[in-house]
């Protein structure tokens, strides 16, 4: 077998064991080959060097036994079949002769599969991820179980092609459209995966079985197969012309998604596009040159870096407190009846599953929070998402009232009240005469102090900051504010909230606008200065546009309306002065109403187009700035800005910074968030004499 | 007055027909987990037998099942939790059918069926999917027993009663006739006849493959049975030691072992039977269960074999094939001795038996039925068949069949009477 350059060191090993069947309708022996890392399904199966030189020696194996087997199948352990290249080791790799050994390792394993003179078989038992899938499509047929939930090539949303064969064998497998949607389209929408019976529609899998005998009956219609009473129709190879208009869809997709600040997906659409032409052997081997290449760029190593943030960090929050601490939340109170406390009670009461009840100063405000509520869950049941029962149950928990000292029973109460301290002061001591003293008060400010919330307090220990962001029901982030006093059981009880609300939480300390929007509003600060100054809109506006940010500065700044942006521009210019310009343009967009300043799209129009009302409100002054001197000072603010967060310890590491942009702001895997950026950019070392994170941590070797 | 059926003259009792039975392959439970199923879990192994029941029988809409009834002898773990109703719900079966456990020991799975078919004659149900399960590996015999010391305390029992093999050589003292060497021959012809069985192709066709789990090995494939050994030879059997008592008769050549498997039949009412288009493999005549000193459970067969005979007005003389279960060689010696039966009578176990095939406790019964079925296919010049068999702590079970593709010949014999 081909020898592999390097080894990765604490390398799960795949190991392909392998058993001699008889299998009615198969002649000979059937050769099962079972992918096993001898772990439970929490730690599926991966494929590094080991793993791979265990399939190899299994082929070798099966090669060598005689009389020779009739057929080959592989299948996995309980639940997971296969999850691809062990992205831990590719982390790793320091050198791209080493990447390209691995590339090339996987596909000549691979490859060994595909020339076996004899049908093989891949039964699709569970989670069926990147290279467990190109390993599938080496066979001549595939079975899937109705329960294998996750069937994806994730590889573009990392950073890498499915470049074990996946560019190759897929677009001929199940049509370049297709194709494309699955290995571009899905990857660069979240990672989107297929279920069981998508990748049977799709053609991925040639028969859907039950899970409840799949194997046996993987096996029983693979003797079918090989006795000929049952065939697959493949369908002839696409033509130039639908591989081209497919191809030119994903550029589309990926212009919309990454904007050209990834080159994985361009780097898999090529291939893609190749596949029609090139013979196997030369497609595999472009597709190991791009590996090679992507494995070396920084934007990977950003991508695996952001990955295990998501996977890992933000499971395991930084500075959490022991959970044992936590108190049991069984009565939730909600202080406010607008959009977002009713958002909240919507959120707490599903995932809670507790009393929920709401408060506000009139009985029509709460009247129309509650309905609101009960509105949303009678949708959720239409829908399908909620049961009858679940629905009446829900229904039932989401109460109003008047009386403050209804909430006596809550054991946790969140207020979403009007953003002004006093207010909130006030409803924090008026709640406390007749709450216990365990009861956690939680706040949702965006930019207000918690520790001043909570300073005249009997119990201020029992304050904390639970900082959503919108829209609550979809951005996964949590800032769980520590106030000065916070005690360890009140923040192990808000962590243990999040987790139950199935959001991912950040421990920041009692700063100003936190991390998210602090960031977010020093990097606006410096767009609309540039506005200010004289730059054209669409000069500023585009100047981030090379990074790939999910949307543009205004853009944004319509989505969180400008009067919120101007608020948290006030407060953090309040706290922190000339640093954070309060943009007079933007005041006067505020005052006259406006929404944004781009009109609302158009269905299917991609481009936005500027309000001409909000365009004449805008006074610009006499010095323009280029677009690249824009980004040049944009970027610059967001490395000073979280270097001082980082001194001021609003953080205790520069990770949960990006796991904020990330989740909260939905900033890009390829950048890492984006220390990983201003690091490879040369930013942070410009502005603050220092990277934020080693070389190599989310970067290529420097090699 | 409250009504009585006799105000209701017209309520009938319905023939119960058999349509099909498939059982799992039977695995050797082994020590430490060496046996095939060691890593595969008993529900999967019912739930394998009652979807490929499902499968032959598309013509069977399946929410016309109206009852799932498996038995275990040890309802914990993977047999717990009312393997009946779990077993439906694994197997797919809509959430509407109902199911339950149910447990006679080594008679299970034939409980299952007579209770089943008891409650469609009565009108209850019309089609029920009947079976058992034991998975002796996980499920060790006596398993979490706790027996009530009186038991032994006010001599209910005799101490060896709770010892399967115990009452077995219990039953060699009783019939001194039936001779250690006796038991042995009987227990090699029960090889040959499996192998034989095997190879014309007899056994296999009722047997669902099942997947089975290896961490160590990998995932397998179970399509034969485990425990046969056809290379047995009598100085093998000779050579075997004697467990259960110094200079004892019961070996593990003439006894059944610890096995792992399960069952599964359709029952039907014959008029729901023929009205969806089910197979009809062998009609319900009538079954009895008998009980006996624990100590000898072994002859259980013989009253409860008496007492169906006699419900159903049939003689002995009448049953032309017999599927016994070889718990022990002895045991069915007994049986046939009682009725003047030669030991190697051809119309006795014609594919062999447990004592070859293994005898996954509660699983058996129906496999007994299963092959009964075949057989009644083959020998249409036979018109009644019997499956039996002894049940610990001192029973016997016995099930009268009778054969669909029965030709008459010239001049009929008996009728059995209901």
């Amino acid at each position: 077998m081909t020898a592999v350059a390097t080894e990765f060191p604490r390398e799960v090993v795949t190991r392909s064991l392998v058993r001699y069947l008889d299998v009615p309708g198969s002649a000979g022996e059937f050769a099962l080959i079972t992918l096993d890392n001898g772990h439970d399904h929490t730690r599926p199966s991966t494929f590094g060097p080991a793993g791979l030189a265990s399939l190899a020696t299994a082929l070798d194996q099966i090669e060598a036994r005689s009389p020779a087997v009739s057929a080959v199948g592989i299948t996995g352990k309980p639940f997971v079949f296969a999850a691809g290249a062990d992205l831990g080791g590719v982390a790793l790799l320091q050198t791209r002769p080493q990447a390209l050994a691995i590339a090339r390792a996987g596909h000549a394993v691979f490859a060994r599969l595909r020339a076996l003179s004899v049908p093989t078989f891949a039964f699709l038992n569970g989670v069926t991820l990147g290279g467990g899938l190109e390993l599938a499509l080496h066979c001549d047929y595939r079975t899937i179980s109705r329960s294998a939930g996750a069937v994806a090539f994730p590889e573009c949303f990392l950073g890498l092609v499915p470049g074990w064969g996946g560019t190759q064998l897929l677009p001929a497998l199940i049509g370049p459209a297709a194709a494309v949607t699955v290995i571009v389209e899905n990857a660069l929408n979240q990672n989107k995966m297929l279920s069981a019976s998508d990748a049977a529609n799709l053609g991925i899998a040639d028969e859907l079985l039950d899970s409840a005998d799949f194997l046996a009956e993987s096996l029983r219609w693979a003797g079918r197969v090989i006795e000929g009473s049952v065939s697959v129709a493949r369908a002839p190879l696409a033509d130039e012309a639908s591989y081209a208009a497919a191809v030119a869809r994903g550029r589309m997709v990926a212009d919309a998604r990454v904007h050209g600040a990834a080159p994985a997906p361009y780097r898999a659409l090529e291939l893609i596009e190749q596949s029609r032409t090139l013979e196997f052997a030369a497609g595999t081997a472009a597709e190991d040159d791009a590996l090679a290449d992507l494995i070396m760029t920084d934007e990977l190593r950003s991508g695996l870096y952001a990955f295990d943030l998501v996977n890992r960090r933000a499971k395991r929050p930084a500075g959490a407190p022991d959970k044992a601490l936590a108190r049991p939340v069984t009565t939730v109170g909600i202080v406010g009846a607008g959009l977002m406390a009713s958002q909240l009670a919507l959120l707490f009461v599903r995932r809670l599953r507790v009393p929920v009840m709401l408060t506000d100063l009139d009985s029509e405000r709460l009247d129309r929070g509650v309905s609101w509520v009960h509105a949303e869950i009678a949708k959720l049941r239409e829908r399908g998402r909620l049961g009858q029962d679940e629905a009446n149950r829900l229904t039932a928990l989401v109460t109003g009232t008047l009386e403050r000292a209804d909430f006596a029973a809550a054991d946790f109460v969140i207020e979403a009240v009007f953003e002004q301290l006093a207010v909130k002061q006030q409803v924090f001591g008026e709640l406390e005469k007749y709450l216990a003293p365990t009861a956690v008060l939680a706040t949702n400010t965006s930019s207000l102090s918690v520790s001043a919330m909570a300073r005249d307090l009997q119990y201020p220990e029992r304050v904390v900051g639970f900082h959503f962001f919108n829209p609550v029901a979809v951005l996964p982030l949590l800032e769980i504010v520590r106030g000065e006093r916070t005690d360890e059981a009140t923040l192990a009880t808000a962590f243990a909230v999040a987790g139950t609300l199935k959001k991912s939480s950040v421990l920041v300390s009692d700063a100003p606008a936190f991390v998210v929007n602090r960031l977010l509003t020093r990097f606006m600060g410096e767009i609309t200065a540039a506005v200010d100054e004289g730059t054209p809109i669409e000069v500023a506006d585009g100047a981030m546009a090379p990074l790939g940010l999910p949307m543009s500065p205004f853009a944004l700044l319509g989505l969180v309306g400008p009067a919120i942006g101007l608020h948290v521009a006030e407060t953090l210019h309040e706290a922190f002065g000339e640093r954070f310009p309060v943009s007079s343009n933007l005041r006067r967009l505020v005052a006259a109403g406006r929404p944004s300043i781009y009109l609302p799209a158009e269905r299917g129009d991609r481009t936005a187009r500027l309000d001409p009302a909000a365009e004449e409100l805008f006074e610009l002054g006499d010095r323009a700035s280029t677009s690249e001197q824009v980004r040049d000072r944009a970027l610059a603010a967001l490395a000073d800005e979280i270097a001082r967060m980082l001194d001021e310890h609003v953080v205790d590491d520069v990770r949960d910074i990006d796991l904020g942009l990330i989740l909260g702001a939905g900033w890009p895997f390829h950048l890492g968030g984006i220390s990983p950026y201003l690091d490879r950019a040369g930013v942070s070392e410009r502005v603050t004499g220092r990277r934020f994170l080693p070389p190599g941590v989310a970067s290529a070797p420097s090699v | 007055m409250t009504s009585t059926l006799s105000d209701r003259p017209d309520r009938p009792i319905r023939d119960v027909v058999f349509c099909d039975g498939v059982r799992t392959p039977f695995g050797r439970a082994g020590r430490a987990g060496t046996g095939m199923y060691a890593e595969t879990r008993a529900d999967d192994l019912i739930v394998a037998a009652i979807r490929e029941l499902l499968r032959r029988h598309p013509e069977l809409p399946p929410a016309r099942v109206d009852e799932v009834a498996v038995a275990a002898s040890t309802q914990i773990g993977d047999q717990g939790l009312t393997i009946g109703r779990t077993a439906a719900i694994l197997a797919g079966l809509p959430k509407s059918v109902p199911g339950y456990a149910i447990d006679r020991m080594c008679a299970g799975g034939m409980t299952a069926v007579t209770t089943a078919a008891g409650s469609i004659a009565f009108g209850a149900y019309d089609v029920v999917i009947a079976g058992g399960v034991e998975h002796m590996g996980r499920h060790p015999m006596g398993e979490a027993a706790d027996p009530n010391p009186r038991f032994l305390s006010d001599r209910l029992v005799d101490t060896s009663a709770l010892s399967m093999g115990a009452t077995a050589e219990n039953l060699h003292d009783r019939f001194p006739h039936l001779t250690r060497e006796r038991a042995d021959l009987y227990a090699l012809h029960s090889q040959e006849k499996v192998a034989k069985a095997y190879a014309e192709g007899k056994i296999q066709r009722d047997l669902v493959p099942v997947a089975i789990r290896s961490a160590e090995l990998g995932w397998g494939l179970a399509t034969k049975d485990e425990p046969p050994r056809p290379d047995t030879t009598l100085a093998d059997l000779a050579a075997l030691r004697t467990p259960f008592r110094p200079h004892g008769r019961i070996t593990a050549g003439n006894a059944a072992g610890l096995n792992d498997g399960a069952t599964a039949c359709l029952l039907a009412d014959a008029g729901t039977a023929a009205e969806l288009g089910l197979p009809t493999a062998m009609r319900l005549v009538g079954y009895g269960f008998a009980g006996v000193d624990p100590e000898v459970m072994g002859v259980g067969p013989i009253p409860s074999t008496e007492r169906a005979l006699a419900r159903t007005g049939l003689a002995i003389e009448d049953i032309g094939l017999f599927e016994l279960n070889e718990a022990f060689a002895v045991q069915v010696l007994a049986f046939l001795d009682h009725y003047g039966l030669a030991d190697d009578d051809p119309r006795v176990n014609q594919y062999g038996g447990a004592i070859a095939l293994g005898h996954p406790l509660a699983s058996s019964g129906v496999r007994l039925m299963t092959q009964l079925a075949r057989q009644f296919a083959e020998h249409p010049e036979v018109r009644y068949g019997l499956t039996a068999m002894c049940v610990g702590l001192g029973q016997g079970g016995t099930v009268i069949w009778e054969n669909p593709h029965y030709v008459s010949p010239a001049g009929s014999s008996r009728e059995a009477g209901q």
